[in-house]
């Protein structure tokens, strides 16, 4: 294996500053919207007293599960110490954090009051989760950040592997906290289970590979760079196993809510009579987040192209917002079960009569708030791939496999 | 407007100080804050808990008196739907802090009609998930939401087994003093505090109803109404199973 080189992004300056312009306007739009959301109030969403948490929500969990799972590929060359994907370290390092910013961008701007987000950094409820979480969030920028200039600096180099396990130690209790948000909510039939913890995790390491792949096939192909076989083959590989361990944890997850009897109508709901929530779990959150990427994957023709690889990334991405969708807003959707072998008949405040799920149409502006937090992600990227040596010059397979040579 | 909320900011603030150096560490005054939040003259403590006795058989199929009373004394009939609203939207956003809930039995198919509101969980899920600590807890049994300090998240929202909570989704032109309510925040029943620290010792859908379905009380005092119907008939806990031991407790349902 030969020395790996690294350096900035190198496309012609009209494109990269175009490609900026253009995320800067989805960003405006969406500060727009944020603007009009805040001002009037929240009326102008989609939300209500029975879904309190909509799109914005369903933007920010994608974004902030896949960031730890974008650490990932980092942590398989640290932690494990798989020489091959060392190189691949600093980008994943910083997806983690553009990822994860773009996330609590958009959960922040959707708060009522996030003028008063100083209050919640001073006001500390030790025994909310949701507060350790901004603890976790806080440190994982941190971490990630010194564990990137770990990996820059050759001076640095012999701490990098110590800081590189903590990362992902981190990472790990991240999406677990991230998992924990639902996990804790035991009023609710869909979020009241142990699975969601491991689950989310899981979903992070699909997600965040997926969306790593589609940032690093996108920058090597608009400058030239190359990527080999073998290295996207890996890569590859270990989407279809990640998205078939999603699949796994899908699986089973529903299948002990069937086991309990308690749990049987949030599951008639999600998996038979839920309208676009049962639509979005076969046709999204199954279909396309899980099967067909794993069809592609394991295709032996179509996995080997680079074509398949993208389009088997790409609906991985979809089909997870489709899942955090069902989860986030079919699990408000569904009617809490307050009165067991009773059914409500009436109700002053639409607690589910006769069974009718609760309505949510997501509004303009709040999708327009989550695709903006898209931008930032994406645009955050951008600028650090540009200013900063984040790129490995090239990951033909002469550089990048160790077994190169001797093969 | 301003001077109103002025005063409502003022006050809410002596009353809340008070309880809120109760809940940081029970039974520890930290300082003697209680001094100003007149005219309450002792600091809130667990001697007292309060709590509801609700009759689902005496509650009438149809009746909205402790609605409209709830609504008119904690002002949440002054929150207009904002114009250019859409009304069945809107419905769905306004605030609630008690509402008619009708069951039918899936067996006997019988109906009954009970009023639904926060239930005053001695373990209060939307305390424990509050990342700020908004929501909280008075020594007394009082779940409330310090409005200053709420950054709008919901999560006490998700985490409330009865649903028994609202999110102001539009600007309020018009408040009371004594319920200050802003736009961007959580809020729900508490027992109508402002009553009980001005030494009243009646809620407003208590007082409304004129069927007698509900009896408030402390329910540390065995002497107390509530306690004595508590003693007298059966009563129930609303998903008894998650163990919140709540303050408003069913009979007949
Ligand atoms: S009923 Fe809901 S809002 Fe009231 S104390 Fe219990 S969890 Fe909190
Ligand atoms: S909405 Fe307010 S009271 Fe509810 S959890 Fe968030 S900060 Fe606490
Ligand atoms: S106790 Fe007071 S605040 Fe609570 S529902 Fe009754 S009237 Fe409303």
């Amino acid at each position: 294996m030969k020395k790996i080189h690294f350096s900035e992004w190198g496309i012609d300056s009209p494109r990269y500053w175009g490609m900026l312009a253009v995320l800067g306007a989805i960003i405006a739009v969406a500060g727009l919207a944020v603007f009009y959301m805040e001002h009037n109030g929240h009326w102008v969403t989609g939300m209500t007293n029975q879904v309190v948490w909509g799109m914005p929500h369903v933007f920010a969990i994608f974004l902030i599960v896949a960031a730890s799972g974008a650490l990932n590929v980092a942590s398989i060359g640290t932690a494990f110490g798989k020489k091959v994907y060392k190189p691949l370290g600093r980008l994943s390092g910083l997806l983690a954090i553009t990822l994860l910013a773009g996330g609590l961008a958009v959960l922040v701007l959707d708060l009522g009051q996030p003028g008063r987000l100083l209050i919640a950094m001073t006001h500390y409820n030790f025994k909310s989760i949701f507060a350790w979480n901004i603890y976790l969030y806080t440190g994982f920028f941190a971490i990630v950040a010194l564990y990137i200039w770990f990996m820059m600096d050759w001076r640095m180099n012999k701490y990098y592997k110590p800081v590189g396990v903590f990362a992902f130690v981190w990472r790990l209790m991240l999406t677990t906290g991230t998992g924990s948000i639902f996990g804790f909510i035991v009023a609710r039939q869909g979020y009241d289970a142990a699975i969601m913890a491991p689950m989310f995790v899981i979903m992070s390491f699909a997600y965040g590979l997926a969306v790593y792949l589609l940032v690093l096939m996108f920058a090597f192909k608009a400058d030239g760079r190359e990527i080999g076989d073998v290295l996207l083959k890996r890569l590859k590989n270990l989407l279809g196993i990640f998205v078939a361990a999603v699949f796994y944890f899908t699986v089973v997850y529903h299948l002990t809510n069937l086991y309990g009897t308690e749990n049987h109508e949030y599951e008639a709901f999600i998996l038979r009579d839920g309208g676009i929530y049962t639509l979005l779990f076969w046709g999204g959150w199954v279909l396309i987040g899980c099967l067909i990427p794993m069809g592609i994957i394991y295709h032996p023709a179509l996995g080997a192209t680079r074509g398949g690889i993208i389009a088997a990334s790409t609906l991985v991405v979809l089909g997870g917002f489709a899942t955090i969708y069902v989860i986030v807003i079919g699990g408000q959707a569904f009617p809490m079960a307050m009165f067991p072998g009773k059914t409500i008949v009436a109700s002053g405040f639409f607690d589910g009569v006769n069974g009718q799920p609760m309505l949510y149409s997501p509004s303009l502006p709040e999708i327009l708030l989550g695709l903006g937090g898209v931008a930032l992600v994406l645009m955050l990227t951008f600028i650090g791939i540009r200013v900063l040596r984040f790129l490995p010059t090239s990951l033909a397979d002469e550089v990048a496999d160790p077994h190169h040579a001797k093969s | 407007m301003s001077k109103v909320e002025q005063q409502g900011r003022r006050e809410f603030l002596k009353g809340t100080a008070a309880t809120a150096a109760i809940s940081i560490a029970p039974g520890v005054m930290l300082h003697s804050l209680t001094a100003d939040a007149a005219p309450r003259t002792e600091a809130v403590t667990d001697k007292v808990r309060w709590g509801m006795l609700i009759d689902a058989n005496k509650c009438a199929d149809g009746c909205t008196d402790c609605v409209s009373a709830c609504d008119k004394e904690n002002g949440l009939d002054l929150v207009n739907m904002p114009e250019g609203a859409d009304e069945s939207l809107w419905e769905r956003q306004r605030p609630r802090w008690i509402r008619q809930v009708s069951l039918k039995d899936n067996l006997s198919g019988k109906i009954t009609h009970l009023p639904m509101m926060c239930q005053h969980c001695e373990k209060p899920p939307c305390v424990d998930v509050c990342p700020t600590g908004a929501s909280f807890r008075r020594a007394d049994g009082i779940v409330m939401v310090d409005r200053h300090i709420c950054i709008g998240c919901r999560y006490c929202m998700m985490a409330c087994p009865y649903k028994a909570r609202s999110f102001i989704h539009a600007e309020v032109a018009e408040k009371l003093t004594h319920t200050p309510r802003g736009k961007g925040c959580v809020e729900s029943c508490n027992l109508c505090v402002h009553r009980l620290d001005n030494g009243q010792t009646t809620t407003a859908c208590q007082d409304a109803c004129q069927h007698q379905a509900i009896v408030f009380g402390d329910l540390n005092d065995p002497e107390s109404a509530v306690s004595q119907a508590l003693k007298k008939y059966p009563s129930v806990q609303i998903r008894a199973d998650l163990k919140l031991n709540t303050g408003v407790r069913y009979s007949n349902i």
